[in-house]
């Protein structure tokens, strides 16, 4: 879990927020939740920098969702505080926290014409005529909906909804945007574009801080600066996107996080000044990036599957030998399935040797000390 | 419907033993319905020696009795359609969207008001609040009343409020269903854009509640029009309905005619209610 860095925001910033629909912060404070005895939010510590997007993933019933209405203001914590910049809004109601929020099924008002629905939020905190329309405008033609203005939402696509129901959101210059597996209803296609579109909306309204819960990692590693995943009510891992997903801290990031090859190795030597380990796997002995583990450790060398070659060169230095099981060809990608030393170890390359060895053959598999992380064995959290 | 079995007749053309079923439910309908209510349409004509009589109809159309019970009946079935309306839309709100242990129970007791007979409530109306009533006779023991103060019972009043009682679940009923299909998410965007509860209510909630109100007040129109039982137990003096005049005509002073005549009229403003209702049902899709 990173420092806890509360940036609180003075007045005059807020002001300056409110001009430019800027965003601030938002601060769990030891925030648990509870439904009768049973607790589905452990006490949760975590920032969300102004401006950042902090990608909320993990499996089913994680708590993300609950910690997503803990901001909104529909769960009460069971303990702890939550700030929205220099606001403690722990106890107050949803319509007094300033946010805009997107949820799976879109939720437009279906006896509202698009521009009544953007209209709404305004209207309800009492917003001038002059304004809302402007407002309105901007809103719409900032997810390119400015033409349907004046169609009802069942005369639009799932994908036109969506849109309106963000341009909604952002209507009000919400301080915060919660956004609830805003995609997960559209099909495969519109949300790749989508998820384009909404890193797009946030590079015009860099201010504005969004907490994004998915399942989808792809949605998350595209969008988010940082990402939290959760695990059974509890965050197990949080970091820069990028980082997260090199450095896996542990198991379940490294497999919940992409795809990730396991290896059972034992550290031999830990990391040096540049930061590698030696370890062996079997009798052969790999490079990777290392952390704190001291020799004798038992620890896992994280390999993503596109990070293996069938080739060596001057940078893929560390050499695994495999059988090979299965070959799935995907167009685009193939995938090799092979057993190293009892463990299933994942390849996925864009372009392979024309001569494919058959399954059974012995293959040697290449992959870069950079490409790998070391992390504990006992990493469940 | 129709068009699917023309399309089908060629191959069947024969016999079609399908469109004979028509005949059984038309001529029970005709044998129990129809005729019955031309009989009476007929009986409006003709005064009660068997001459045809349509001087009477205006006579009777003009008369001071009938005109009071029309509005009587216009006035207790409106006002007790509004008073019906307003306390479902009350129950309903709490009943669905303020969490409350019991809720459900509440909710199916609330229903089994429908399967009693409504003269029961009224009966359990007099017990509460009738002269004689726990209500008077609390009041007039606690305060050293000579009479019983509270009589708003035998009026106008006592019967809305009666009607209000008895046919409230057939306007909640609906209400509840409409309320269980609102998204909740809908709810919850609005809140999180700035809504308080109120606004929510009136621009979120009730709009798509619209139908299920205009469906289970007409129902309620319907059957406040012709409620007899109610009135007729409480026993208002002066407050005579139309169904409460068809039956003193009728059966007390053996004035077939002028009962007939009331009882066209009665018939008329029902099918009127009806046609209001399925009109109504149907245009928002109830
Ligand atoms: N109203 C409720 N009453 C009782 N338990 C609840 C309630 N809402 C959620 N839970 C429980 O809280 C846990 C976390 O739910 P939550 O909706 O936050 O999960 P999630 O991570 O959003 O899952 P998903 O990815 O499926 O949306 C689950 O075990 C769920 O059963
Ligand atoms: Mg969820």
């Amino acid at each position: 879990m990173s420092a806890v860095t509360f940036t609180g925001n003075s007045v005059m910033d807020i002001d300056a927020a409110k001009v430019r629909g800027a965003g601030s912060n938002v601060y769990f404070d030891k925030v648990s939740v509870a439904y009768g005895t049973h607790v589905v939010l452990h006490p949760l510590t975590l920032d969300i920098a102004p401006g950042e997007i902090l990608a909320m993933i993990g499996p089913s019933g994680s708590g993300k969702t609950t910690a997503l209405r803990a901001v909104a203001g529909f769960v009460r914590p069971a303990s702890g505080r939550i700030r929205i910049g220099a606001t403690d809004v722990t106890d107050l109601p949803p319509y007094e926290r300033g946010l805009g929020m997107v949820v799976q099924n879109y939720a437009l008002f279906p006896h509202m014409r698009v521009e009544d629905n953007v209209a709404f939020g305004l209207r309800a905190q009492g917003a001038d005529k002059p304004l809302i329309g402007e407002r309105v405008k901007d809103a719409l033609a900032t997810v390119g909906m400015a033409t349907f203005a004046r169609r009802y939402p069942r005369e639009l696509s799932g994908g036109q909804q969506q849109r309106v129901a963000i341009a909604r959101a952002l209507a009000v210059r919400p301080r915060v945007l919660l956004l609830d597996e805003p995609l997960s209803a559209l099909d495969a296609q519109i949300r790749r574009n989508m998820v384009e579109e909404i890193a797009r909306l946030h590079r015009s309204l860099p201010g504005l801080t969004i907490l994004y819960v998915t399942h989808d990692q792809t949605e998350a590693l595209t969008l988010a600066d940082k990402i939290a995943i959760m695990r059974d009510g509890r965050v197990c891992s949080h970091g820069p996107t990028t980082e997260l997903y090199r450095r896996p801290p542990n198991r379940f990031t490294a497999e919940f996080l992409g795809r990730a090859n396991l290896l059972p190795v034992t550290v031999v030597e830990g990391a040096g000044p540049k930061g590698f380990a030696t370890a062996r796997h079997g009798d052969v002995v790999l490079t990777g990036a290392g952390r704190d583990e001291r020799a004798g450790d038992k620890s896992l060398l994280c390999i993503r599957p596109q990070h293996l070659s069938l080739t060596a060169d001057s940078e893929h230095t560390n050499r695994i030998v495999g059988t090979l099981r299965e070959v799935h060809w995907q167009g685009e990608l193939t995938h090799l399935v092979l057993d190293v030393g009892g463990t299933p170890v994942r390849v996925s390359a864009t372009k392979l040797p024309t001569a494919l060895p058959e399954p059974g053959a012995r293959v040697p598999l290449f992959f870069a000390p950079t490409d790998t992380s070391l992390l504990p064995e006992d990493a469940g959290v | 419907m129709s068009e699917a079995l023309a399309i089908g007749a060629p191959t069947v053309r024969k016999r079609e033993p399908g469109r004979l079923w028509i005949v059984p439910p038309a001529a029970l309908l005709a044998l129990l319905f129809f005729y019955p209510l031309a009989l009476i349409a007929r009986q409006a004509f003709l005064d009660d020696s068997g001459v045809a009589n349509v001087a009477e109809i205006i006579r009777v159309l003009n008369s001071r009795f009938f005109l009071n019970a029309l509005v009587n009946t216009v006035t207790i079935s409106v006002a007790a359609t509004a008073g019906c309306l307003i306390v479902g839309l009350v129950l309903a709100l709490i009943l669905a969207f303020v969490p409350f242990p019991g809720s459900g129970f509440i909710a199916r007791l609330i229903d089994t008001f429908i399967a009693l007979p409504t003269f029961l409530v009224t009966l359990a109306f007099t017990f509460l609040y009738g002269s004689a009533g726990m209500l008077n006779s609390g009041l007039m023991e606690a305060f050293s009343l000579p009479l019983p103060p509270v009589d708003f019972l035998y009026s106008t009043w006592g019967v809305v409020l009666a009607e209000v009682t008895v046919y409230t679940p057939f306007i909640l009923r609906p209400l509840l269903a409409a309320f269980s299909l609102v998204d909740r998410g809908q709810i919850e965007t609005a809140s999180v854009l700035g809504a308080r509860p109120f606004r929510i209510v009136r621009q979120v909630i009730l709009p798509a509640a619209v139908p299920a109100m205009i469906a289970g007040g007409s129902l309620c129109l319907l059957l406040t029009v012709n409620e007899f039982g109610i009135v007729l137990f409480i026993g208002a003096k002066g407050v005579i309905t139309l169904p409460l005049l068809i039956y003193g005509k009728a059966i007390q002073e053996s004035a077939y005619q002028v009962a007939c005549i009331i009882a066209v009229v009665n018939i008329a403003l029902s099918l009127g209610l009806f046609g209001l209702y399925r009109f109504a049902a149907g245009r928002l899709g109830a």
